[in-house]
C-alpha cells in the first residue's frame, strides 16, 4: 500500500521550477560576451553600441530563459525587474561620466594656491591665477539670496498649510506653480529691467535678487509638503492644551519638520549656485577680487566657468583652470547636500527609547 | 477647580451638515459622565464644542450656549485659546510631540502658553506625573524621547500633559480605544482618582466601560444616516443601565442594535 501512496503523491502545485540565485548574473555577464563579440564582428567602433547590444540582450535573454524554465508569470516579473536593473545603470553613465571627467580633468589645476588667488593681472590665456573671487562672489550671492529667499519661501509655505483658505491660497499656490516655471535668464532680465530704470551699474546683489526669485518656489514647494506630513493630530494636541495657534506653529508644527525644511532649502540652495544666465546679466564677471556685493562686478563660479571657456579662445591652461572650477563647484554642492542630510539626520523626531 | 458644565440647545455644523442637532445636557462637577452612542452619532463632535476644539475643523460652527460656571464658552469676547486652558482634552490615538522628551511632553502645555515660573516647572512634571501613575515607569528616563513609550504609557502621558496645565475639565475621546485591557485597566483606575479634582467627560464605545468608570451616563443616536445626532437621554449610569427610560437606549445596551 505504501508503493500506491508515493506514486500517488502528484507534484507540489505550490512548488515550480526556478532559476538558481546567480541566474541573473550569469544572463548579464553572457550578455556582455556577446555584445563584445557582436560588436568586434560587425566592426562597431563605439563602446555605447555595445552597451545598448548588451542591455537588449540582456533583457530577452532573461525574458526566454526565465519563460522557458520558469513559465511566463515569473517571465513577466523577471522582465520587470531587468528593465529596472538596465534603466539604473543607463542613468548611472551620465552621472560617473561627468564625475569622472570633472575630476581628471579639474585635478590638475586644483591646489590651494588656485583656491587663495585672483585672476587679477593673469590674462586668460596665461598659466596661473585662480578661483578666490570667484568663490567670494558666488559665496556672498547665494548667501544673500537665501537669506531673501529662504525665509519667504518657508512664511509662504507656513501659509498655504496652516493659514490658506479660498481664493488667496489658491492664487498663491497658481504664482508658485508658474514661477517654478520662470527660466532663469528671464529673472535676471527682470532685475535687469529695474537696474536700467534705476541707472545702475552691475553689482552682486542685484544677482542676489534673480537667484532669490529663482528659489522661492522650490523652498515653497519642498516646505509644504514637509509642513503637511505633520499629523493633525499633534496640532490639535497643542491646540488643546490651550496653546495659540501661531506658537503650535513655531514650536510644534516648525520644528517636528525643521529636517525636511532644511533639507529642502539646501537643495534650493545647490540649484541657484550653479545659475550662470542672471550672473552674466548682472554681476558682469570681474577678474579682480571685490568683497562688496552692493558695489562694483563680482564674479561668480559658474560664470567664471563659463568665461574661462569662452574668452580664452582655446588655451589649455585657461581650459585647465574651468574643469578646476567645476570640480570646485560639484563639491561646493555635495558638501551642502551632505550638510543637508546631516542636519535632517540630528533634526529628526527620535524614536528610541 | 471642577466647573460645572451647562449646555442648551446646541447645534453643530460641518459647513452646511449638521452634525449635532439641540443638545442640551448639565454635567456636574467632580463627576464621570459618558457618552455611549453609535458610530457617527456626533458623541465626538459634541465633546469638541465643549472646549471650542470643533471650530479647528475647517467649517465647524456652532449654535446654542454652552456654560462653564455661569459663562457662555461662545460669547462675544471670550478667546478659545482661554477656554482650552480649562477644558483640556485627551484625544482617541496617543498623540505625544515627536520632537520632545517625556519632561518636555508634560511642560509642554505650561511652556508653550509661557505663563509658569520656572523652579516649579520639575515639581509641576512630577505632580502630573504622578497623577497620571507614570512617574514610577518613567523617573529614570525623563530625557527620553516621548514616543519611545509603549502606546498606554504614551496616553497616560498625554494625560500628564493635559492635566499639568490644571484644568478644570478634561475632556476624553475614547482613550482607551487603541490600548490593550491591561492599559485600558490603567487609565480606567486613573479616571477613577482623577474626578476627585476634575469635571471628566468620556466618549467611548465600550458600554462596559462606561458602567464601570462613570456617573452619568448620555446616550446619543441619530435617526438615519446623514441625519443630524441627537441627546436620547442622561441619566445616573445605575439607571441606564438598569431601567433605562428610552427604550432606544435599552435596545442599544441589551445589544439589539448597533
Amino acid at each position: 500500500m505504501s508503493t500506491a501512496a508515493v506514486t500517488d503523491r502528484r507534484p507540489s502545485t505550490l512548488r515550480g521550477a526556478r532559476l538558481p540565485k546567480w541566474s541573473p548574473w550569469a544572463i548579464a555577464a553572457g550578455s556582455v560576451l556577446v555584445a563584445v563579440a557582436i560588436g568586434l564582428a560587425a566592426g562597431l567602433t563605439s563602446r555605447i553600441q555595445w552597451g545598448l547590444i548588451a542591455a537588449i540582450l540582456f533583457v530577452v535573454g532573461t525574458y526566454v530563459i526565465a519563460g522557458r524554465v520558469e513559465g511566463r508569470r515569473q517571465a513577466k516579473d523577471r522582465i520587470a525587474t531587468s528593465l529596472v536593473w538596465v534603466a539604473f545603470l543607463i542613468a548611472l553613465v551620465p552621472l560617473i561620466s561627468l564625475i569622472w571627467t570633472t575630476l581628471a580633468r579639474g585635478v590638475h589645476d586644483f591646489n590651494l594656491y588656485f583656491l587663495t588667488h585672483s585672476m587679477g593681472f593673469v590674462a586668460d590665456s596665461d598659466t596661473g591665477g585662480g578661483i578666490y573671487h570667484a568663490i567670494i562672489g558666488s559665496l556672498e550671492q547665494v548667501g544673500l539670496a537665501t537669506v531673501i529667499g529662504a525665509p519667504v519661501g518657508v512664511l509662504t509655505a507656513i501659509y498655504l498649510v496652516e493659514y490658506g483658505r479660498g481664493r488667496l491660497a489658491r492664487a498663491v499656490t497658481f504664482f508658485v506653480d508658474v514661477m517654478t516655471g520662470i527660466p532663469s535668464i528671464v529673472a535676471g532680465l527682470f532685475i535687469l529691467s529695474l537696474m536700467l530704470m534705476a541707472d545702475m551699474q552691475p553689482f552682486g546683489f542685484a544677482g542676489s535678487l534673480a537667484l532669490a526669485i529663482l528659489m522661492m518656489p522650490v523652498v515653497v514647494r519642498s516646505t509644504e509638503e514637509m509642513l503637511k506630513l505633520v499629523p493633525n493630530e499633534l496640532r490639535e494636541a497643542s491646540l488643546a492644551l490651550g496653546v495659540p495657534k501661531w506658537r503650535t506653529i513655531l514650536k510644534v508644527v516648525v520644528p517636528t519638520s525643521i529636517g525636511g525644511i532644511v533639507t529642502g532649502v539646501m537643495l534650493a540652495v545647490a540649484r541657484i549656485a550653479g545659475e550662470t544666465a542672471p550672473i552674466l546679466l548682472l554681476v558682469w564677471g570681474n577678474a579682480f577680487i571685490n568683497n562688496n556685493p552692493f558695489s562694483g562686478a563680482q564674479q561668480a563660479l559658474p560664470l567664471y566657468i563659463y568665461q574661462q571657456y569662452a574668452n580664452s579662445s582655446g588655451s589649455p591652461a585657461a581650459y585647465d583652470r574651468a574643469w578646476a572650477a567645476s570640480l570646485t563647484l560639484i563639491a561646493f554642492v555635495m558638501i551642502l547636500n551632505l550638510a543637508a542630510r546631516g542636519i535632517a539626520r540630528w533634526k529628526a523626531p527620535k524614536t528610541g527609547r | 477647580m471642577a466647573k460645572r458644565i451647562d449646555v442648551s440647545g446646541l447645534t453643530a455644523y460641518y459647513g452646511s451638515h449638521k452634525a449635532i442637532e439641540d443638545i442640551s445636557m448639565t454635567v456636574e462637577p467632580r463627576s464621570v459622565t459618558a457618552f455611549i452612542g453609535p458610530s457617527g452619532c456626533g458623541k465626538s463632535t459634541f465633546l469638541r464644542t465643549l472646549n471650542r476644539m470643533h471650530e479647528v475643523t475647517p467649517g465647524g460652527r456652532v449654535e446654542g450656549k454652552v456654560l462653564l460656571d455661569d459663562e457662555d464658552l461662545y460669547g462675544s469676547g471670550i478667546d478659545p485659546v482661554s477656554v482650552r486652558r480649562e477644558v483640556g482634552m485627551v484625544f482617541q490615538r496617543p498623540n505625544p510631540f515627536p520632537t520632545m522628551s517625556i519632561f518636555d511632553n508634560v511642560a509642554a502645555g505650561l511652556r508653550l502658553n509661557g505663563n509658569y515660573k520656572k523652579a516649579q516647572l520639575g515639581e509641576i512634571v512630577e505632580k502630573s506625573l504622578k497623577g497620571a501613575n507614570l512617574w514610577n515607569e518613567v523617573k529614570d528616563r525623563l530625557n527620553k524621547p516621548g514616543s519611545g513609550l509603549s502606546g498606554g504609557q504614551q496616553q497616560r502621558l498625554c494625560i500628564a500633559r493635559a492635566i499639568a496645565v490644571e484644568p478644570d475639565v478634561l475632556l476624553m475621546d475614547e482613550p482607551c480605544s487603541a490600548l490593550d485591557p491591561i492599559s485600558t485597566l490603567a487609565i480606567e483606575d486613573l479616571i477613577g482618582e482623577l474626578k476627585e479634582r476634575f469635571t471628566i467627560v468620556i466618549v467611548t464605545h465600550n458600554m462596559q466601560q462606561a458602567a464601570r468608570v462613570s456617573d452619568r451616563t448620555a446616550f446619543f443616536n441619530l435617526s438615519a444616516v446623514g441625519q443630524p445626532g441627537r441627546l436620547i437621554e442622561i441619566d445616573d449610569t445605575e439607571r441606564i443601565f438598569s431601567n433605562p427610560s428610552v427604550q432606544a437606549t435599552e435596545d442599544y445596551i441589551s445589544g439589539r442594535f448597533g
